[in-house]
């Protein structure tokens, strides 16, 4: 939580001043019961009713000030804890965007949201009530002990003993149990993920008559959860008894030594009263404390799990510095350089045991169309996910215009490729802002240029509102080719220099794919194009097709030399025409 | 979803599930009682102990040491009770929990699919999770504050009342106060925090959307852009936060103003009547701690009121989960459905998912033992809903599926559901490990058994490369594997089962196709002597097929085999043509 507390560094003012007026009124809060002592000792003693009002007036007066400094204390509190949120939040979100695809794969999107949602209001709250409570109980508990000393020093003492103790059991109870309550997230989380899988997995489970089984995991998980819950419960549970106990254990004594004091005529019976006053207003502190502690201890749990996400550090640096046409070490961008080469490039996934990639070289002009085939998991979508550095290659190096992808910033390097994925992913709003993800300032007629290619255009055109029809959530109210078609166009509107479809005509039928590529070919800018595909029909006529195998080059060259001379190709060009190729 | 219930009703039912925590609920209350009577005594023990210290020379001390004995009892005894109630609570609470999750989650695997699909899992989820915990502490808190508050008021007030009665109408009079002032804030406060919500949500939806879809976003390089309108809504969100807290906290302050007039009251009135000598000085100091402790549940009382009125909503929402409509049970003269051989008949079948939008209309088809079936056609045509039917995930709406002659609807939904050994196109494995997966089906399967499954289904050479092999922990949703490699461990799943019939939905759709070439060879031996139902978009898998339907928008439009179909010359043709097209 420690280091999380920089977001606080721009509410400096009302991180201060919220637990100094918090302070204020509870000093104010001390000394009532000093006010009371003279209505005891001098008032009633004395039969002096005028007195008496002219102290209740002053209590009132306390009263009064003591509302002013909480509400003042409340808002500044308030103010620092949303403002920190808010600054955390900003914070985070900026980080996460700068996780690579390595990270990403790792954590997992869902975790990083409930981080950024439930986790982070957590903390919110939990910076709100420290700031308020958990300086006021301390400060209360120790003006209410040197408060005790000026009454009186022999039976001040009770309260030097008592307050170590009552230290010792609060935050002895808050440290056994702060670890427990993590063991009982993680249960949590455990049930959670069952019940969910449970959902998402019902067809298969009820397949294979699992539920049963299921119900059993269910339950056990659930037991385990709850045998923890009680545990941290009955830990919980002694916090208040031992504090009734030590204070109340402590009045017997005050009164004790307060009466000889008072037999001594060393302190009058109204300071009898005042002194037990302070020990009782401890006591009601330590119930408020208690029951904050809960809250305190989930928002530190909170804090850490934050922490953690801020401690990965993103795997993929930016060069910083735009790349000249021509630098001073000669390293040029120019165009007559390969669009892109590989130059005996490796990659290895993180906690990985093998490479994915093994010393791939290939060389590509600008405006060739380059199929990429090969066995699921044999490394066809690597490949492409190092152009847009989304993975950076462990080995060798890849170069886009003869320079290494590695040198370029990264908004400029990714602004050159036009990113189709396996994934259709597409955004809540219309169409239209869809495709401005592509180009900003896209005009109407480019926008219906790329649909066009896309083979999109029809079905938009059908759409009621054309492009300003809504896209549900992760585009749910679209079938899966209209998904790909659009992300399609989306890639096609910021005419990229480079192309990539990674299998991202899966769900077309082979007659629009076709269309499709045809289109793409008849494009008047001079694209280089990446073609990831399982179907020999999509890249038999690329200008060149790599064949991979297991992580590794297994041919090259076009469909006429690769039928020929690589056997994998075809294995797999006969898989998929077989009857074609017995008709021949 | 039905119709909300009333609180009254949610009451009744959450009453249901602490009867059989009544033991617990007893012990607690008579503890709870116990708790307060002593608390409320020892203030009089101590005003006693102090009348008896007046001034110098005049302490009565061994009238003070018998006093004080009794209140050391009297100590232990509370904090004894005290700790009693609260592991009473304790469990009641917990188990109350889990009893409700555990029944929840056996509702759940009731369900019919038709629920789950047309609910968001996330809701679902919540209601199992969230809302049951939330249910929890606001029970837990209701059970410890709200009981002993409300012994706490009536017997502070039944003492207050015999030691003074004025004091105690000043007490009585001034109370109130602070819950109108509690109320007109709550009252006042709770738009704000609605737009809270709301904002709140706002940023979720948000952030969502670009952490979901990440690499979309820097593909794009949209990052700039997503922290413009993230930090647009933050800003939104912490100002309208600001409002909510703010004056939300007020509450606080106030009523502990209230209280302190309170105590001013009872110090004012308490002096005069002392010098009238109505009372005496140990009674003040008696009646000035009840002063605070009367006022002390009322504060907690409004909160606990809220936790516990969002408790019942919580509850409420469990509670109709609970209650959906589950799955129609098997018949109790349900027939174990043997010897499968693979006769399957579909007489007249009519089905759809929503009432007014027919899908599948008066559907023929007799299957003999052995064949194989292929549905092909565009997305979305119905072939999956043939397969919901088949294995009765939904029942048909008119008509019967038979195997071997009865009718599905008249055998166990588990005997039914053995015969068939399924793929699907989503491939789904559970949290476990590669081994746990496969065995799925057959948990007492050996070693052998699963390394030839998986090397029939040409899924063992990428297991065999996995750090840890066999025994690989399957992340959540597969994450650390391939589309094509979980499609692979759900054939090797399959694979093992040997089942009597077999049903694939796009089962080889992730896998390349030199790999499927392969598997189809597996599969045909598997498929050998069983009857097989294959969904298909890729025509390459289903030209050996017997059967090939032919679907478009929920009607079968042609029938035949490969050959037929071709020379009929009719959308089948086309849809096969399309995939040589440049």
């Amino acid at each position: 939580m420690g280091k999380l507390m920089v977001y606080l560094k721009g509410y400096k003012k009302e991180t201060v001043l919220a637990p100094l007026f918090k302070m204020l009124e509870a000093s104010f809060e001390l000394l009532v019961p000093l006010v009371m002592v003279q209505i005891i000792d001098r008032g009633i003693a004395g039969a002096d009713g005028g007195f008496i009002f002219r102290m209740s007036l002053i209590m009132i007066t306390l009263g009064i000030i003591g509302l002013v400094c909480s509400i003042t204390a409340q808002y500044f509190a308030a103010k620092a804890a949303v403002g920190f949120s808010a600054q955390l939040k900003h914070s985070l979100f900026a980080h996460i965007q700068s996780l690579s695809f390595s990270e990403m794969d790792e954590i997992g999107a869902s975790t990083l949201i409930t981080r950024m949602t439930s986790d982070v209001n957590q903390v919110q709250s939990g910076v709100n009530l420290i700031l308020r409570l958990f300086l006021r109980s301390p400060f209360i508990v120790a003006g209410a002990m040197v408060m005790a000393f000026t009454i009186d020093v022999k039976s001040a003492m009770v309260f030097t003993v008592t307050i170590p103790l009552l230290c010792v059991v609060v935050f002895g109870i808050m440290l056994i149990s702060m670890p427990l309550y993590k063991k009982v997230q993680a249960g949590l989380d455990r049930i959670l993920k069952i019940t969910r899988e449970n959902l998402t997995g019902a067809r298969v489970v009820r397949a294979f008559n699992k539920e049963e089984t299921e119900i059993r995991g269910f339950e056990e998980g659930n037991r385990d959860l709850t045998k923890m819950q009680m545990f941290v419960g009955r830990i919980s549970a002694l916090m208040n008894p031992l504090t009734y106990i030590i204070i109340n254990g402590a009045v017997i004594v005050l009164i004790q030594t307060g009466a000889w004091q008072v037999d001594q005529g060393y302190i009058t019976q109204g300071e009898v009263v005042a002194l037990v006053n302070y020990m009782s207003q401890i006591l009601v502190e330590l119930i408020k404390l208690a029951n904050l502690i809960i809250t305190v201890t989930k928002a530190f749990a909170c804090a850490n799990r934050i922490q953690d996400i801020f401690e990965t550090k993103p795997g993929i640096g930016d060069a910083g510095q735009p790349v000249k046409r021509a630098d001073e070490k000669g390293n040029m961008e120019n165009d007559k350089a390969e669009a892109v080469s590989f130059e005996h490039v490796g990659l290895t996934y993180k906690n990985a045991g093998a490479e994915s990639l093994t010393d791939i070289s290939f060389r590509v002009r600008k405006g060739q169309t380059i199929g990429i085939i090969g066995g699921t998991g044999s490394g066809k979508s690597s490949i492409v996910h190092l152009i847009p550095r989304f993975y950076d290659a462990t080995r060798g190096s890849v170069k886009i215009n003869g320079i290494d992808v590695k040198e370029y910033p990264l908004e400029e390097l990714r602004g050159k490729i036009g990113m189709v994925m396996q994934k259709a992913v597409l955004f809540k709003g219309t169409i239209r802002e869809n495709l401005l993800w592509g180009k900003e300032d896209a005009t109407e007629e480019e926008m219906w240029r790329a649909l066009e290619i896309s083979q999109a255009k029809e079905f938009v055109e059908t759409k009621e509102g054309g492009l300003e029809a809504q896209v549900a959530q992760g585009g749910k109210n679209l079938s899966g080719g209209q998904k790909q078609r659009l992300t399609i166009a989306r890639a096609l509107i910021r005419k990229p220099e480079i192309l990539i479809l990674d299998d991202s005509a899966s769900a077309l039928d082979f007659a629009t794919d076709a269309r499709l590529r045809k289109a793409i070919r008849e494009m008047d800018e001079e694209i280089t194009v990446f073609i990831v595909s399982q179907r020999a029909s999509s890249i038999q006529y690329a200008d060149f097709i790599i064949v991979m195998d297991d992580g590794e080059v297994a041919g090259m060259g076009t469909h006429g030399e690769l039928l020929q001379s690589c056997g994998v190709y075809r294995e797999i060009y006969d898989s998929q025409f077989k009857k074609e190729g017995k008709a021949r | 979803m039905k119709g909300r219930k009333s609180q009254k009703d949610i009451l009744f039912q959450v009453m249901g599930y602490i009867r059989r925590y009544w033991i617990y609920l007893g012990v607690s209350i008579l503890m709870a009682a116990l708790t307060v009577a002593l608390t409320l005594y020892l203030p009089i023990l101590t005003g006693d102990a102090i009348d008896l210290i007046i001034g110098k020379g005049l302490v009565d001390f061994q009238g003070i040491m018998v006093i004080l004995e009794k209140m050391a009892i009297a100590i232990g005894v509370t904090a004894a009770a005290q700790w009693l109630m609260n592991v009473c609570n304790n469990k009641m609470t917990y188990g109350i929990v889990r009893d409700i999750r555990n029944e929840a989650f056996r509702k759940i695997e009731k369900l019919p699919l038709k629920y789950i699909d047309s609910n968001s899992y996330g809701e679902v989820v919540s209601r199992v999770i969230a809302d049951v915990d939330q249910f929890a502490d606001g029970l837990l808190m209701g059970f410890t504050q709200l009981f002993t508050g409300v012994v706490t008021i009536l017997g502070t007030l039944a003492i207050m009342l015999t030691i003074n009665i004025g004091i105690t109408a000043v007490v009585v009079c001034i109370t109130p106060v602070s819950f109108l002032v509690a109320n007109f804030i709550a009252k006042k406060t709770f738009h704000m925090f609605r737009r809270q919500s709301e904002t709140r949500a706002e940023q979720t939806a948000l952030i969502d959307e670009m952490v979901g879809g990440q690499r979309v976003v820097q593909a794009f390089g949209y990052e700039e852009n997503a922290m413009e309108r993230f930090d647009e809504i933050n800003e939104r969100l912490q100002k309208c936060s600001l409002q909510a807290i703010f004056f939300s906290s007020i509450t606080n302050p106030a009523t502990r103003f209230v209280n302190s007039l309170v105590y001013t009251g009872v110090g004012i009135t308490g002096a005069l009547f002392a010098i009238r000598g109505g009372i005496s000085v140990g009674m003040l100091s008696c009646l000035l701690t009840y002063a605070n402790q009367y006022t002390k549940p009322f504060n907690e009382i409004s909160g606990v009121i809220t936790e516990l009125q969002n408790a019942l909503a919580c509850a409420g929402r469990i509670f109709e989960l609970m209650e959906e409509e589950p799955q129609i049970p098997d018949a109790e003269d349900a027939l174990e459905l043997k010897d499968v051989r693979g006769n399957v008949t579909l007489e007249n079948v009519s089905f759809s998912y929503v009432p007014d939008k027919k899908l599948i209309r008066g559907f023929n088809l007799s299957v003999k033992p052995g064949q194989r079936v292929a549905i092909v056609g565009p997305t979305g045509c119905g072939k999956t809903t043939i397969i919901n039917l088949l294995m009765r995930f939904y029942d048909v709406d008119e008509g019967s599926i038979r195997v071997e002659g009865t009718d599905i609807r008249d055998v166990t939904r588990k005997s039914l559901r053995t015969a068939y050994g399924m793929v699907l196109q989503e491939t789904w494995l559970k949290t476990g490990t590669i081994r746990e997966n496969i065995a799925m089906g057959r948990p007492d399967a050996t070693e052998e058994e699963i390394i030839e499954a998986a090397k029939a289904a040409h899924a063992h050479s990428f297991i065999k490369r996995l750090p840890e092999g066999y025994d690989t922990v399957v992340a959540e949703d597969g994450g650390n594997l391939s589309q094509g490699q979980k499609q692979l461990l759900c054939i090797t799943r399959v694979m093992l089962c040997q089942p009597d019939m077999l049903i694939l939905d796009e089962a080889t759709s992730s896998i390349d196709t030199r790999t499927e070439l392969k598997i189809q060879n597996a599969f045909a031996k598997l498929m050998e002597g069983r009857t097989s139902f294959i969904v298909a978009h890729r025509l390459s898998t289903i030209q050996e097929a017997d059967i090939i339907l032919v679907m478009k928008d929920g009607n079968i439009i042609e029938q035949g085999n490969h050959e037929s179909l071709l020379e009929k010359g009719g959308f089948y043709a086309e849809l096969y043509h399309s995939q040589f097209a440049v």
